[in-house]
Order: structure tokens, then C-alpha cells, then sequence
């Protein structure tokens, strides 16, 4: 079950209702979730934490609409996702969530305001100018205003990260969805991120949701979700 | 720009190397294809020219039998009976035209007529001081033939003034001149049927066609009238036309209306021209292996990109590019090499052809050329730019397939196929 740090009515951003997911085939086919029903809420940091092969990370990417869920229902921003349609499921991702992952797979032959840009430009919504201020605003929040036309193998592993924090808010989502974003930093660049991520998402009204493995960073979340064997306890 | 041509135009650019070196056999696949295409294309025109300026465009020869009329050999002394001919859609033929002027007559109503020349034609046998020699005599109108032929060009020695003004004059082919060891100014006897007059050599031609340049030899009509005893008709009509790609056609007219057996230049060079579209083909085929060599290295090169970039896929995806995206950006990578390939390799084609075309190579047999002949047309360049999207397509389909299929989830976890 979760535990609620700071309480009071907030409004749903996503809403997942008994998602179940297999993973493998044949004998080695694992139930991995196992009817998992959640919600999170707008302005609010949750995490998940548990032992590796929970469910963690698949759960992450089933409410991104990276991967499709065998049963259960996800709903992102009111609208309800409709199953199997991957057309729908790219432009509600587009528009309504934003990933971090443990690894910051920004894309190594664009600087770090191209890797921020490239959400705009896919969205469409701003004109290229809009799209650079935007770019440089995010990048000043989270500490690289003055590195913005650095390749990512100028920066450090931190500062890529913080990168692809300012990219993953780049298109104002109401959902922001990190895996292990600090599970490949050292201590002072794992909170120079974190708080870099919840801070932006406090101050945008943004739901939150991290997957990770530290505890310390778990306590300074509002909400964790302890998971063991595809479920929540 | 889109943004995926923008990614495109980043991930070709990540991998230089590799795709330069498809860039590299596209260039010289599209130019090496438009320089054949126009050699080919040079030596098959100056052929066409060369056949136009002897033989014409359209020849009108014997008078189609009518089935419903008997003809009885001639049994008169003086009177020749007519032979008749039969083709293989079992038409039977009159040799020879009877009424020149009225087919002439006939066929200038035609809106793609240009010139006639009637021609008496027969066997001859050629006495030198020195030699003997076997030829064909061609009675010609002079003005008229030369509306008809290259005839005026051809001369290499004399000219067509002398002739004009020498009743007796002839123009021999230099082969024929060589062998009977003649040159202008010179005088020959010539035998036919059962007669021998002596004539003037007032001119030498050269059509670069052995055959015709060791054979034949010109006389005015009255005075092939006269050796060869035909007072009425002609052997046949040799007719110029504006647009020679339509002498087919106008040969099908020309003999439903006039009744006598027509052959265009297509038919009566078939062989010839058979086995210039078939060099051509082969020619196309071979060069269009080092486009397909191109290609199935941008085919490596591309799935080794899509290999080596999945993870930038998923995060892609994860970012709102759909399925066709993905697939766009490896298709736009394609589409680039592409034109930058067809551009350069038109530009090189352009360059080997405008050299070749300085290359000395002198030749005659069939035609006479000193140098590499070359007809570059836009037809060639289009043949080349159509087999190059074709190779890279087929080349690009497969990887930006794949790239597009590729499940962002699975690849993050890491359990990508």
C-alpha cells in the first residue's frame, strides 16, 4: 500500500486501474504485474521502491505507453487510453508525459538545446524562436544556461542528466515518469538532480512518479510505493 | 525542416565514412550509366544518319499485285515479261514503279513528306585501264536525289557541280575507286545488258559504309535509262520525311495508297537497330550493378545505424515520434544520399561523356566516325536517376521498416529483437 506524506484532494493526471503484464515466453513467461491499480496526482512527487524484478520499471513503462499491457486500463490527463492503438498512445505520450531514465539516452550528435528542442519540434506548438527561449529557460533552470551548445560528450554524466530532465519537461507534460534517473550518479549529482526534478515539476503543477533504488531519495518524495512481486504492498 | 529530416541529416552525417563510400558507387553507377547510354546511343544515331543519307528514310519499290488481274508473261520480242515476287504475308509484286510521278504525285499530299528522288537501279560491270570490278548503278535526278540523301557530303573528291554539268559524269563510291585504281577526271567503261558506254568520273564519295562505297556508283537517270534499257519507270523511290520516327507509320500510308510495297528505315535496318537496343540493355544491366553494389552497402550501413541507434529510437519515441517517423528518418537518410548521389553522377556523366567525345577512335564499316561518337539525351540522365531511387529504396526499405517496429519498451529493458 502507498504511504501519503502530504495529503488533501489533488487532481488525478493518471490513473491506472488492475493492469496485469507477462513478460517472456513459454517456460520462462513471468507474471510481472499482477493487477496493480494506481493514481497519481498533479503537484505531487510519489515513488516506487522495491527489490529488482518487482515490477518497477515495466509498471514505469506501461504508464508511459511504451509497452502495452495484457489487462487493466490506464487513463493520462482525464482521457482514457485506449488499448492497442499506437498511433494514440505516441501522440498522448507526446503531449502528456515525460521520461527520465537511469541511462539519460540523449541523442549524442545534437547539442544539449537540440536534445531540449526535439520534443518541441516533433509537438509543433511553438515557433522555432519560442522553441530556442523555451530550450534555454529549461536548460538555465536546471543549471546549464551556460552550456546549452555543448555536445552531450562535453557534459558530465550529471549535467546529461539534468539535460534530459529540462527535454523530458520540454512540452509542459501533466505526467513525468523517471526510471532510476539518479541510479547512475554519485551522491552530490544525485541530488543536484533530484532536486532539479521535483522542484521543476512542484513549481509546474506536474505528477511525478520515480522509480528507484535509493531510499534517501525515496523519503524526500511525498508519496512512496513500496511494490514486491508485481504487486503493491 | 521537419524534424526528421533534421535527425536524418545528423545520424548520416555520424557515419561519414560508410555512407561516402555508398555515396561514392551511386555517383559513379549514375555517371558511368548516362556515359554508355550516350555512346551507345552516338554510335546508333550516327548509324540512323548514315542509313537516312543514303538509302532515305522510306523506300517505294515494286507495285503490289492486284489478286483479281491475270498477267501473262509477254511473248513479243521486244517487250520484257514482268517476274513476279512473292512475300511472306503472300502478296505478290510487280518489280519495279511504272509511273514514278503519279506516286510522287501521291505521296507530297502527305504532311510529313519532304522529298522524292526516283531511282533506276541495275547491275553493272566496271573496266579500268587496270581493273574489273562488279558494282550497282543508281540513276539519279541530281537536285531531286540530293533532297533525299547526304549525297552533297559525302564527296570527298570532285564535286556535284561537275556531275551536274557532264552528261557522262558518274560519282563512284573511294572504295570502288581504289580497287579499279581511278580518281576524278578519270574515264571507265561500264557494261550492262548487252552494252557498254564509256563515262566520266566527276566525283568520289565516301559513305562510310563498305558496302555501299565499293559498290555503288552514281549516273543520271537519262543515262541509266539508256545502259540499262529501262526507257519507263524506276526501280524504286527513295522519299525524305520530316519527323523520321514516324516513317512507319507513313509507310503503312504510303503503300495503301499508292499500292506499292514501302519500307521504312526501322524495317529495313531491323538487325541493326535489334542489336543497338540490345547493347543498350546490356550495357544499362551491367552498369547498374556498381548502383546495386551502392545500394546493398547502404544497406548494411543503414541497419548497422539502426543497430547501433535503438536506444535513440525508443527515447524518440518516448518523446511523441510515431512509427512512420522513425522509419522517415532512415528513408530521408536514403533520400539524401540519393540526390546528392544523382546530382554529382549526373554531373560526372556529363563530364566523362563531354570527354569520351575528344577521344580520337576512327572507324568505318558500317559508318565512318574519327573520333568516340556520343548523343547525350535528357532520356539518359532520366534512365539513370529512375535505376538509382529504385536500388536505394529497395535499400533503405528494409532498415527504416525495422527501425520503425522497433518497441521503445523493449529496447529501454533491453529485450529488444
Amino acid at each position: 500500500m502507498s504511504e501519503i506524506k502530504a495529503g488533501g484532494q489533488k487532481e488525478v493526471a493518471l490513473e491506472c486501474r488492475e493492469l496485469h503484464k507477462h513478460l517472456g515466453e513459454g517456460e520462462t513467461r513471468v507474471h510481472v504485474l499482477r493487477g496493480v491499480s494506481l493514481k497519481l496526482y498533479r503537484g505531487e512527487v510519489s515513488a516506487i521502491v522495491g527489490p529488482s524484478g518487482c515490477g518497477k520499471s515495466t509498471l514505469l513503462y506501461l504508464l508511459g505507453l511504451l509497452d502495452l499491457q495484457d489487462s487493466g486500463s490506464i487513463s493520462i490527463q482525464g482521457e482514457e487510453v485506449p488499448p492497442k492503438n499506437d498511433g494514440e498512445h505516441t501522440r498522448i505520450r507526446g503531449e502528456n508525459v515525460g521520461f527520465v531514465f537511469q541511462f539519460h539516452f540523449l541523442l549524442p550528435e545534437f547539442s544539449a538545446m537540440e536534445n531540449v528542442i526535439l520534443p518541441m519540434r516533433k509537438l509543433g506548438r511553438l515557433n522555432p524562436k519560442e522553441m530556442k527561449s523555451r530550450a534555454h529557460a529549461l536548460l538555465n533552470e536546471v543549471g546549464l544556461g551556460d552550456k546549452t551548445h555543448r555536445l552531450p560528450s562535453q557534459l558530465s554524466g550529471g549535467e546529461q542528466q539534468r539535460v534530459a530532465i529540462a527535454r523530458s519537461l520540454a512540452n509542459t507534460p501533466g505526467v513525468l515518469l523517471a526510471d532510476e534517473p539518479t541510479g547512475n550518479l554519485d551522491v552530490k549529482n544525485s541530488l543536484m538532480v533530484f532536486e532539479s526534478l521535483t522542484r521543476l515539476a512542484k513549481e509546474k503543477g506536474q505528477a511525478v512518479l520515480i522509480v528507484t533504488h535509493n531510499p534517501d531519495l525515496a523519503k524526500k518524495c511525498d508519496r512512496i510505493l513500496r511494490m514486491q512481486d508485481g504487486q503493491f504492498t | 525542416m521537419s524534424p526528421t529530416i533534421r535527425i536524418a541529416i545528423r545520424f548520416l552525417l555520424a557515419k561519414k565514412r560508410s555512407m561516402l563510400m555508398s555515396l561514392t558507387g551511386i555517383v559513379f553507377g549514375v555517371g558511368f550509366f548516362i556515359s554508355t547510354q550516350a555512346q551507345l546511343s552516338g554510335y546508333q544515331e550516327l548509324f540512323i544518319e548514315t542509313i537516312l543519307g543514303t538509302d532515305g528514310a522510306i523506300r517505294i519499290e515494286d507495285r503490289i499485285q492486284d489478286p483479281n488481274v491475270f498477267v501473262a508473261a509477254s511473248t513479243k520480242k521486244n517487250t520484257s515479261t514482268n517476274f513476279f515476287i512473292t512475300d511472306k504475308n503472300n502478296r505478290r509484286f510487280v518489280e519495279g514503279i511504272e509511273h514514278p510521278d503519279s506516286v510522287i504525285e501521291a505521296i507530297s499530299e502527305l504532311e510529313n513528306f519532304e522529298a522524292a528522288s526516283p531511282v533506276i537501279k541495275g547491275s553493272i560491270q566496271l573496266q579500268s585501264p587496270l581493273r574489273k570490278d562488279n558494282g550497282q548503278i543508281y540513276g539519279i535526278m541530281v537536285d531531286e536525289h540530293i533532297a533525299v540523301s547526304a549525297l552533297e557530303d559525302q564527296i570527298q573528291l570532285g564535286s556535284i557541280e561537275d556531275f551536274r554539268g557532264s552528261p557522262m559524269g558518274i560519282i563512284m563510291g573511294h572504295k570502288m575507286a581504289a580497287r579499279l585504281d581511278v580518281t576524278v577526271g578519270d574515264s571507265i567503261i561500264i557494261r550492262a545488258v548487252d552494252q557498254q558506254q564509256r563515262y566520266r568520273i566527276a566525283a568520289i564519295f565516301e559513305t562510310g559504309v563498305s558496302d555501299i562505297d565499293k559498290t555503288r556508283v552514281f549516273m543520271h537517270l537519262s543515262a541509266a535509262r539508256s545502259l540499262l534499257k529501262k526507257p519507263n519507270g524506276v526501280s524504286f523511290i527513295q522519299v525524305s520525311i520530316y519527323d523520321r520516327d514516324r516513317a512507319i507509320v507513313d509507310a503503312e500510308v504510303i503503300e495503301r495508297v499508292t499500292k506499292h510495297f514501302s519500307a521504312p528505315w526501322q524495317e529495313r535496318e531491323k538487325s541493326w537497330m535489334q542489336l543497338f537496343k540490345t547493347l543498350q540493355v546490356s550495357a544499362a544491366i551491367t552498369v547498374s550493378t556498381i548502383i546495386i553494389i551502392s545500394g546493398l552497402g547502404m544497406f548494411s550501413t543503414l541497419f548497422m545505424i539502426v543497430m547501433d541507434k535503438t536506444r535513440e529510437i525508443a527515447i524518440l519515441r518516448s518523446m511523441g515520434y510515431t512509427r512512420n517517423d522513425i522509419s522517415n528518418i532512415f528513408l530521408w537518410q536514403g533520400v539524401i544520399v540519393l540526390i546528392c548521389g544523382t546530382i554529382l553522377g549526373c554531373g560526372i556523366g556529363y563530364l566523362i561523356t563531354f570527354a569520351i567525345s575528344y577521344l580520337p577512335m576512327p572507324l568505318s564499316g558500317i559508318f565512318a566516325t574519327e573520333y568516340f561518337v556520343v548523343n547525350s539525351t535528357a532520356w539518359h540522365y532520366v534512365q539513370a536517376v529512375i535505376a538509382a531511387i529504385i536500388i536505394v529504396m529497395i535499400a533503405c526499405f528494409a532498415p527504416s521498416r525495422k527501425a520503425g517496429k522497433l518497441v521503445p519498451g523493449d529496447v529501454i529493458r533491453g529485450t529488444a529483437a
